[in-house]
């Protein structure tokens, strides 16, 4: 690491460190940025590096969102019971119960999709390109249509989350889930960088780049291809938990396997930002939640409208995002020995 | 889980009947969906909201007093031009893209036409009555409303002229050369350009009477296209691209499959188990393709 990095690094910790009490107004604003943050940098790790473009990764957020909230309240309290009484506050948590709850919650969330990753992972990612694609769509959309069924997570009214505990403060609450998404966006971060310097994002690379081969160069390529979409799904799922959490109401289809938003927003973010790179995902993901934050306050109801025209133009005219124009227009910051005279020739030809 | 639909055999010809009817609706999209699949190499998300949109047309005719079956008619007149418009505006930047642009392009116009369609038409559940009445078949247990009788007919017609005019007509004949081999066609004199946008058209225009056929049978909802387009995709890839018989027979066994999972399973799961068949379907031919040391690609 070299010293810039370590200037900026630090200078992006000290920011998110502060952020809270310096835009007290936008914490919930910071908290979901970082959530969307993680979100397209984990699709990044199987849609750009690996080449697999899945529309399910938002299977394994709403798991997770379905699953902490309902550890967090079958831990103390009969579930059943809970999502039959909707938003009524028969059962209170106090903030011990709360925290304890939240905690396991996280974990299972975490957890549970990434095994469900690795199982299903056989079956899926033996298909390929536009397959794989419509596959994992249709599980995304499965998902929703039949929790949206199921009576014991609320069904079609859906399920409140437990409300933050009384512990003084009002802003109490903002800053817990930013501190905790914050913390996890950290986690991620440093989790991507560390398997982007190891073989595996080569392998990655390689079965992006021609997976019949890579595995005739002796890779297993299943193997990694499940890592790779478990190591996603771990995040999703974390990601889903906090998010339960901080929106504080679950529903099926427009909340937790929200296909048509966030299943989209997480392709969207990494392919504007720059598909295939680390910082890509980061800078799309601030960028497009401006945006969307922008249309969503000003042009209430035209949102949609919005998001479809802009996905059509991202996707026909933007499809390198902006770290494939940095890196076409300064490819010396990128490492990228340009040649001179190439230099020249191709100034001629233009 | 309600098994009722197998010990009563009435039910389950009613079952049957109305899945054999639906799934001829079904088979019409799929066509679409495997002639510009096959044709450009695209797959369109926003398939179902273009037969959406379609059945909004013969409702606005119901809803100012036209008869709505006339529906078949306009509708496909609009959409054909509506689909050459979104081909000259979109389609024609990602024909010869990775699939993966065009599934996103093609979803970002979904959403698009979702919305508006919201906007435009509320958010209501709606459908255009035909008054067409029903036929009771077997000592009055079976209830067959004409209308499915009347889709079905149209679908069937519009199936086999559709048929005929690409056996006959020169576009026709242009669009299967291009289905061939695009370069080779062109180098013959063939404007790919313009049999790409026809192809659109065509497919938008198919889209078009099958959405008003599903308003006058069913209803529509403006955010009902995705499961048309899962349920298009199903079908094109089971019976694979190109096979026309293959198409209708797996549009009338997904139309059977969902009145049975509907009467089973419950309304609110027919939707799930539709896209769960898709990835049981996909993963059963993976895994098949996969002793042979092949893929789907």
């Amino acid at each position: 690491m070299n010293k810039n990095n370590l200037i900026l690094y630090s200078g992006i910790l000290i920011f998110g460190l502060v952020a809270p009490f310096l835009f007290p107004a936008f914490k919930v604003q910071l908290s979901i940025l970082c959530v969307l943050i993680v979100l397209a940098t984990t699709w990044n790790i199987q849609g750009g590096e690996m080449g697999y473009n899945s529309f399910g990764n938002i299977l394994f957020y709403g798991l997770g969102m379905y699953l902490c909230a309902s550890v967090q309240v079958g831990m103390f309290f009969p579930l059943a019971e809970w999502t039959e009484s909707g938003g009524e506050k028969t059962f209170v948590h106090t903030p011990t119960q709360f925290f304890q709850g939240m905690a396991v919650g996280l974990v299972v969330a975490a957890i549970v999709p990434t095994i469900i990753a690795g199982l299903i992972g056989y079956s899926i990612l033996g298909l390929r390109g536009h397959y794989f694609a419509i596959c994992t769509l249709g599980l995304g959309v499965a998902a929703g249509e039949i929790s949206g069924g199921i009576e014991i997570i609320g069904a079609g009214q859906g399920f409140t989350t437990p409300p933050f505990p009384d512990v003084g403060s009002l802003e109490a609450r903002g800053e817990f889930f930013y501190f905790l998404s914050f913390f996890t966006l950290i986690l991620t971060f440093i989790a991507v960088r560390s398997i982007y310097s190891t073989r595996f994002k080569l392998i990655l690379n390689a079965i992006r780049d021609n997976e019949d081969k890579a595995e005739a160069m002796g890779i297993e390529t299943m193997k990694y291809k499940i890592i790779g979409w478990m190591i996603s799904a771990f995040f999703c799922g974390l990601a889903g938990g906090i998010m339960g959490g901080l929106v504080g109401y679950i529903d099926s289809t427009d909340v937790a396997f929200d296909g048509r938003e966030m299943g989209v927003f997480m392709v969207l973010m990494a392919i504007l930002g720059g598909k295939g790179t680390l910082w890509g995902p980061i800078i799309g993901a601030t960028i497009f939640h401006i945006f969307k934050e922008g249309f969503w306050t000003f042009f209430l109801g035209w949102q949609y409208v919005a998001l479809g025209v802009l996905i059509v133009v991202i996707v026909i005219y933007f499809p390198e995002g902006i770290m494939g124009w940095l890196r076409e227009k300064y490819p010396e910051r990128f490492g990228e020995v340009v040649d001179e005279k190439d230099r020249k020739a191709q100034v001629e030809l233009k | 889980m309600d098994f009722m639909v197998f010990q009563y055999p009435m039910i389950t010809v009613q079952a049957c009947l109305d899945g054999i009817l639906l799934g001829i609706l079904f088979a019409l999209i799929a066509y679409g969906m495997a002639l510009q699949w096959g044709v450009m190499n695209i797959i369109n998300i926003a398939q179902g909201d273009l037969v959406i949109l379609g059945g909004y047309i013969a409702y606005f005719m119901y809803l100012y007093g036209i008869h709505p079956a006339w529906g078949v008619i306009v509708a496909p007149v609009i959409m054909y031009f509506l689909g050459v418009l979104i081909y000259k505006l979109v389609i024609n930047k990602v024909v010869d893209r990775d699939l993966f642009i065009s599934i996103l392009a093609t979803f970002g116009i979904s959403i698009l036409f979702m919305q508006l369609m919201n906007f435009a038409f509320g958010a209501d559940v709606v459908l255009a009555n035909s008054d067409y009445g029903t036929t009771m078949l077997f000592n009055n247990n079976v209830v067959l409303p004409n209308s499915k009788l009347f889709s079905a007919f149209i679908s069937i017609l519009f199936a086999i002229c559709l048929v005929i005019y690409m056996k006959k007509s020169k576009l026709g004949r242009a669009i299967r050369a291009t289905a061939q081999n695009a370069r080779a066609a062109k180098i013959l004199g063939v404007d790919t350009e313009k049999v790409y946008a026809a192809t659109f058209g065509i497919n938008a225009a198919l889209c078009g009477v099958a959405g008003a056929l599903i308003s006058i049978t069913f209803t529509i909802h403006p955010y009902m296209g995705l499961p048309y387009t899962i349920r298009s995709f199903m079908i094109v890839i089971v019976a694979g691209l190109g096979n026309l018989p293959g198409v209708a027979m797996s549009g009338m066994g997904l139309g059977v499959f969902e009145e049975f999972a509907d009467y089973i399973l419950g309304t609110e799961f027919r939707i799930g188990s539709v896209f769960l068949l898709l990835v049981l379907i996909l993963v059963y031919r993976r895994f098949k393709l996969s002793r042979k040391r092949e893929y789907l690609k």
